[in-house]
């Protein structure tokens, strides 16, 4: 009896909820496998996409985006082993589903934490509340290959923003795997975006693109670029997340920086009367 | 118009000295690089006195003087001390209100009725409001420990003088920061009256820095390398600027910015209320105010009753001497600001809309500009657009709240919003539609200490005011 031949997975995008090839028809062999290439289009489709997503996303209740991230960690725990297999650390495994389980729980208690009641000095109502900023572009670090970008995509999207996100050049199996877990967790599509490839290639496009409004650039390393893309990013006064310290621990507790810094503030007031 | 009697206040309380120097470290000195120029009086075109223009060296002394009193005094003060000479400084501006709220009206034009009862309280509250925060930032939700930054560079406009640099000062200084603060070149008086204010106080030398100059003064602080944290408040095109030029550096950033504010009023709103609040939107400080509401969103079916109630309000607008108490509308900020507000106005008219104006007497001398406003206009006109910064209204038409939500947000600003409708839930469920960082629901320009304010998307990041307005001037 002969051995049984494998299926291989081909290794794609994940744009607006489905795995496109790059359109640019491009790969680039990394962990041994084929994979795809984005261009500068796809970023910019991923945007559209991103963007499309944005009303229905930021309109859930919160309790709705807590249930689905947290139905995003039990897929997740669930191909525990297949990340293994991509030769992700069980314990970056472990610690990549704790942390999404962490920020599940923020999406229905961070208003609460972050805003509320101001005691004015006049007859009015006057409340101020987190609301999400909108399109985030983000460049998820090299290293921990998924438990850095479980910690940059999930404080984005916890809040009500959708997100375009570079993945590891250099490991960006573990990414495309996380696509799938999404995919199966009641997420809408478009509310995370992933592209593999050359940030080189990708990152000027989202951080010049006039329909994102934040920019994260976490795993920038080169600083060159990394200023490149923070003066692109002036152009509609983007929010910046400026590159982690090459010596960043990502297994400790992350705090609320993240969340807080793709949020916008609103204050609203009315008079007391009768 | 019903004649009042001029009620003018009188300006013996203001002592103007001939020329000022830069506040550096403590006391006043003459600029080591820089040059002078003059402030006048923008309502006579009067010349108030001539103050000292900071060069680079200037520059580098003041934010040396910060440091060093970042590093031997400000940062290591127990916050309790540090709140008790903020307190001292609120006490000051509420007992010097007279003289500062004089001035005020002197160095920039707007009526003394609001500089005395909106501008100075709101100075004073701010200062106080965050003096109370010195011994409690543990507390304001930013961590165990948040510590300052350092030194903060603060660059703020001409509109709300005073009220910016309370803004910017009160929650560095309470957060344990030190300052070095260019105000701007057509109101440099206030300022330089706060740094004698600094001084009563007993303030230690170098906590803050006043430096007065021109675009080229400010360029040089916020690009200067000791420097760990930018404030600006002004145009947009000067925050992209800022921000280019703080890329990739360490520099923490907040911007306040311009804005394109759509003020909403349904036909079930009361329209006596309604006209009050478009009046106070757009006319307010002469319509100097980021925050203007100056596009006008009015419900077709109501048009008509609006706009004829508006025309007759706008009739009653006294224009004239920023120092009679009668005035509503003061002058206009300066003559490059003037003819801003004049060419955007004549592009309105060839673009197609109809403008309006009351019968209105200009002074002979000084910057004028009538209350003006533009009807039949489009979302493509110019004046829908762009920032005018001054009192010229832009009304358009909606028919449903669907379509004014779109209207209101079709702008690359975001920095506020007003909605005039009796129903408790349109207000809400507009609120939750419109990107802006303040919703005015039946009121407009309301402002207070306690209150985060600041912009979504071009109107720029951060917020000032209350617990959030801590957050630009933390490590945490």
């Amino acid at each position: 009896m002969s051995e049984r031949v494998a299926v291989r997975k081909t290794y794609k995008l994940f744009i607006g909820g489905k795995f496109p090839r790059s359109e640019s028809g491009r790969s680039y062999l990394v962990q041994s496998s084929n994979v795809s290439l984005a261009s500068r289009k796809d970023a910019r489709d991923a945007v559209v996409a991103a963007r499309a997503a944005v009303k229905g996303w930021a309109g859930a209740t919160a309790y709705n985006r807590g249930q689905i991230l947290y139905r995003a960690a039990e897929m997740l725990e669930g191909r525990r082993e297949q990340f293994v297999a991509l030769g992700i650390p069980g314990d970056e495994v472990d610690a990549a589903v704790d942390r999404w389980v962490w920020y599940a729980g923020w999406a229905d208690k961070l208003a609460q934490v972050y805003g509320g009641a101001n005691p004015v000095a006049g007859p009015y109502f006057n409340i101020s509340a987190p609301e999400p900023t909108g399109v985030v572009a983000a460049v998820a670090p090299e290293r921990p290959a998924l438990l850095g970008l479980v910690s940059v995509i999930a404080p984005a999207i916890v809040t009500g923003n959708t997100v375009v996100v570079a993945a590891s050049a250099t490991e960006p199996l573990a990414a495309v795997t996380l696509a799938e877990v999404l995919a199966t967790s009641d997420l809408p599509g478009g509310v995370v975006n992933i592209l593999t490839g050359a940030i080189t290639e990708t990152a000027p496009t989202l951080a010049a693109h006039m329909d994102v409004n934040a920019i994260d650039l976490t795993g920038v390393t080169d600083a060159a670029l990394a200023t490149d893309l923070e003066v692109k990013a002036a152009e509609n006064l983007k929010r910046v997340l400026r590159p982690a310290p090459a010596d960043h621990d990502w297994s400790v507790d992350p705090g609320l920086d993240r969340m807080t810094a793709l949020l916008e503030t609103k204050t609203v007031w009315h008079p007391k009367g009768v | 118009m019903f004649e009042y009697a001029p009620a003018p206040e009188s300006r013996s309380v203001v002592d103007l000295k001939p020329s000022y120097g830069l506040f550096i470290d403590g006391t006043f000195v003459d600029p080591t690089d820089g040059g002078s120029f003059k402030s006048i009086n923008p309502a006579s075109e009067e010349v108030l006195a001539e103050v000292a223009e900071a060069g680079a060296q200037d520059v580098e002394r003041a934010v040396r003087a910060a440091r060093k009193a970042y590093d031997k005094v400000w940062g290591p003060m127990p916050g309790r001390d540090r709140a008790k000479y903020l307190y001292r400084i609120a006490r000051l501006i509420q007992e010097r209100s007279r003289e500062l709220a004089v001035l005020e009206s002197l160095d920039n034009g707007k009526p003394i009725r609001e500089s005395r009862d909106v501008d100075l309280p709101l100075v004073a509250a701010h200062f106080f409001y965050y003096a109370g925060w010195a011994d409690k930032l543990e507390h304001a939700g930013f961590g165990a420990n948040p510590r300052p930054i350092g030194v903060a560079a603060q660059v703020i406009p001409w509109n709300f003088p005073l009220l910016m640099l309370a803004w910017k000062i009160a929650p560095a200084l309470a957060a344990g920061n030190t300052v070095v603060l260019k105000p701007a070149e057509t109101t440099p008086l206030t300022a330089l009256l706060f740094a004698e204010i600094c001084q009563q106080a007993d303030l230690p030398a170098g906590v803050v820095n006043i430096l007065t100059g021109a675009g080229d003064t400010g360029r040089t602080l916020v690009e200067h390398a000791g420097v760990d944290k930018v404030a600006f408040t002004g145009s947009t095109d000067v925050g992209r600027a800022i921000a280019r030029s703080v890329a990739g550096t360490s520099k923490k950033l907040t911007l306040e910015l311009g804005g394109k504010a759509a003020n909403i009023v349904f036909d079930d709103a009361p329209i006596d209320q309604a006209v009050e609040g478009i009046v106070n939107g757009i006319f307010f400080n002469q319509g100097h105010v980021c925050c203007a509401g100056s596009r006008l969103l009015v419900q077709e079916n109501v048009a008509d009753r609006v706009l004829e109630s508006l025309k007759r309000r706008m009739a009653q607008l006294r224009v004239g001497d920023p120092l009679d108490k009668n005035t509503d509308v003061g002058a206009i900020n300066s003559a490059a600001q003037l003819e801003r507000i004049r060419e955007l106005s004549d592009a309105g008219s060839a673009e197609g809309a109809e403008r309006w104006s009351p019968p209105c007497d200009l002074p002979d001398r000084g910057f004028w500009f009538a209350p003006t406003i533009f009807t039949g206009v489009t979302q493509a006109h110019r004046i829908a657009r762009e920032e005018i910064f001054g009192p010229v209204l832009s009304v358009l038409t909606f028919r449903t709240p669907a379509e004014a939500v779109e209207k209101a947000n079709n702008t690359p600003y975001g920095l506020s919003a007003g909605i005039w409708t009796d129903k408790g839930s349109r207000i809400l469920w507009m609120a939750d539609r419109l990107r802006a960082g303040v919703v005015w629901a039946n009121t407009f320009n309301k402002f207070d200490p306690t209150s985060p304010f600041g912009g979504y998307k071009e109107s720029g990041y951060g917020r000032e005011g209350g617990r959030h307005g801590l957050e630009g001037y933390l490590n945490v």
